[in-house]
């Protein structure tokens, strides 16, 4: 059975629901243009691929397929198409975060033989776009874990890419059938999960470590398969940073609707009782400061990170938090009392150290243990400062 | 990565240079560069540099490394103080 089509559409059962047939397995084989000129409505679009199965779809970054002694393999496209690009953008807006998975097995890139190089890497879309996009000049076989689609390093922490997958996935691929060598080369970030013993044990293949980043795979190859350091290094650049802001913000809105409700109503409460015009004009500006924490945080922290003083990510949010509700306290000065700027500032700055903190789950570098410290000591400050935040903002209505 | 340093004296490596062969894989598998293999020996050379991500403990073939392994993550932390390291399938998965 061949494991070439993608998400949702793999579905094996051979008699599988109808309603998986797509439209394209019904366009009519006449390409006759006398026949077309006859018939109402627009041309008909081109003949169906000679690749097409019935209840499969064809990827698009599959061009072809090649026969091999364990089946026919599909041959990916190393350039990526605007779709791809598109697709990678709402991956990092966290729109539909689950759904980036492609169907793990063998493919292949350029016109490889049984003496070329295996390539191990996740089923996550970004990251195999990211590695066929270095293969342009290659030819090499890619073998794709079911990693459900997640990124390698994440996978590999989570134990999805691991010494069990990859012994399973070259068994199930015929991988022995198709390569004379017994030699996979696997991303270096994958070893959180994969033992070089227990895989050479388990399936008799020989893990070479390769290069942390893609795109020093075609320069890891060039020189015998040999990494130089910063091969072996991983890097946090701004732009490695600021890739990450906005799924961080995109897992903010669902508890941000919550809090924006808590906020209206803490506002509202006053001598009155409760009043909707305080709950409106208060509630705004409550607003304003958790908007300007969420800034400080989950942006601000992430873009100056190595600028900013403190070890502890705490510390750094509550910087960036401090820096923004002065911003908030100068712009509200003239409509709030004293007592809710106080409020404010330690609103936002207990937001922005909060967010800050979290960061830490994005990094490259922060180890758990130290994660575990800051958090024993941060969040009970954290808490603090909300709790005294809330009491100021609902005493503030009783002393206007 | 050397302007991104963090909490120092944190980390749980740990290096049994008795157990240890000199096969290098420690330091050919750390991301941070924190094992330098010299005189056949691995040594631990920037232990403040040590994520725990566990990737030389398990491919250490003398278990001469040890690390608790685990992900650095607030809000997976917060999980496993309230449903234990161990935690359901969901709980894990909204981490990082």
């Amino acid at each position: 059975m061949k494991t070439d089509c993608c998400g949702e559409n793999n579905k094996k059962e051979p008699f599988g629901r109808v309603s998986h047939l797509k439209p394209f397995a019904t366009t009519p084989l006449s390409q006759n243009k006398k026949e077309d000129a006859a018939c109402c409505g627009p041309p008909p679009g081109p003949e169906c691929s000679r690749f097409a199965r019935p209840g499969y779809e064809i990827c698009g970054f599959v061009e072809d397929f090649m026969d091999t002694a364990a089946g026919s393999v599909p041959r990916i496209g190393t350039k990526l198409s605007v779709t791809d690009h598109a697709i990678s953008v709402m991956a990092r807006f966290g729109i539909g975060r689950d759904s980036y998975g492609i169907a793990p097995g063998i493919y292949c890139a350029g016109t490889p033989d049984a003496d070329s190089p295996v390539l191990v890497t996740a089923n996550y879309k970004l990251t195999f776009d990211a590695l066929r996009k270095e293969l342009s000049s290659l030819s090499a076989w890619i073998l794709v874990l079911d990693t459900r689609g997640i990124n390698v390093w994440c996978a590999a922490g989570k134990s999805l890419f691991s010494t069990g997958e990859v012994i399973k996935r070259v068994k199930v691929s015929g991988l022995d059938k198709i390569v004379n060598h017994r030699e996979l080369i696997l991303p270096q970030l994958s070893a959180t999960g994969v033992s070089v013993i227990d895989v050479k044990k388990g399936c008799g293949f020989r893990v070479v470590w390769g290069p942390i980043r893609a795109n020093d795979i075609k320069q890891f190859l060039d020189a015998g398969k040999k990494a130089d350091e910063p091969m072996r290094r991983v890097t946090f650049t701004v732009s490695e940073r600021l890739v990450l802001v906005p799924v961080e913000l995109s897992f903010l809105v669902k508890p941000t609707v919550f809090i924006l409700l808590g906020f209206f109503i803490l506002s509202g409460i006053g001598t009155e009782i409760f009043s909707l015009k305080d709950a409106w004009s208060r509630g705004i500006m409550a607003a304003l400061a958790y908007a300007a924490g969420i800034f400080a945080g989950a942006v601000f922290v992430p873009a100056i990170l190595p600028w900013l003083p403190g070890k502890a990510f705490s510390i750094k949010g509550a910087v960036t938090g401090i820096i923004a509700s002065i911003f908030v306290m100068i712009f509200l000065k003239d409509v709030a009392n004293a007592w809710e700027l106080t409020a404010l500032f330690l609103c936002t700055t207990a937001v922005s150290s909060y967010l800050g903190m979290n960061f830490t789950g994005s990094t490259p570098y922060t180890s758990p243990s130290g994660v575990e410290k800051e958090m024993r000591k941060a969040m009970p400050l954290q808490a603090l400062a909300g709790l005294a935040s809330i009491i100021l903002w609902i005493g503030a209505a009783f002393v206007r | 990565m050397q302007d991104f340093r963090y909490l120092y004296d944190v980390s749980t490596l740990a290096l049994n240079r008795e157990a240890c062969i000199g096969c290098g894989m420690c330091e050919i598998v750390c991301p941070h560069g924190v094992f330098k293999v010299e005189n056949k020996k691995a040594g631990i050379v920037d232990k403040n540099g040590c994520m725990e991500c566990g990737a030389c403990a398990k491919n250490c073939p003398t278990e001469a490394v040890t690390v608790t392994p685990g992900v650095g993550c607030a809000a997976y932390i917060i999980q496993t103080w309230i449903i234990g390291k161990n935690g359901n399938s969901r709980g894990i998965a909204k981490c990082c």
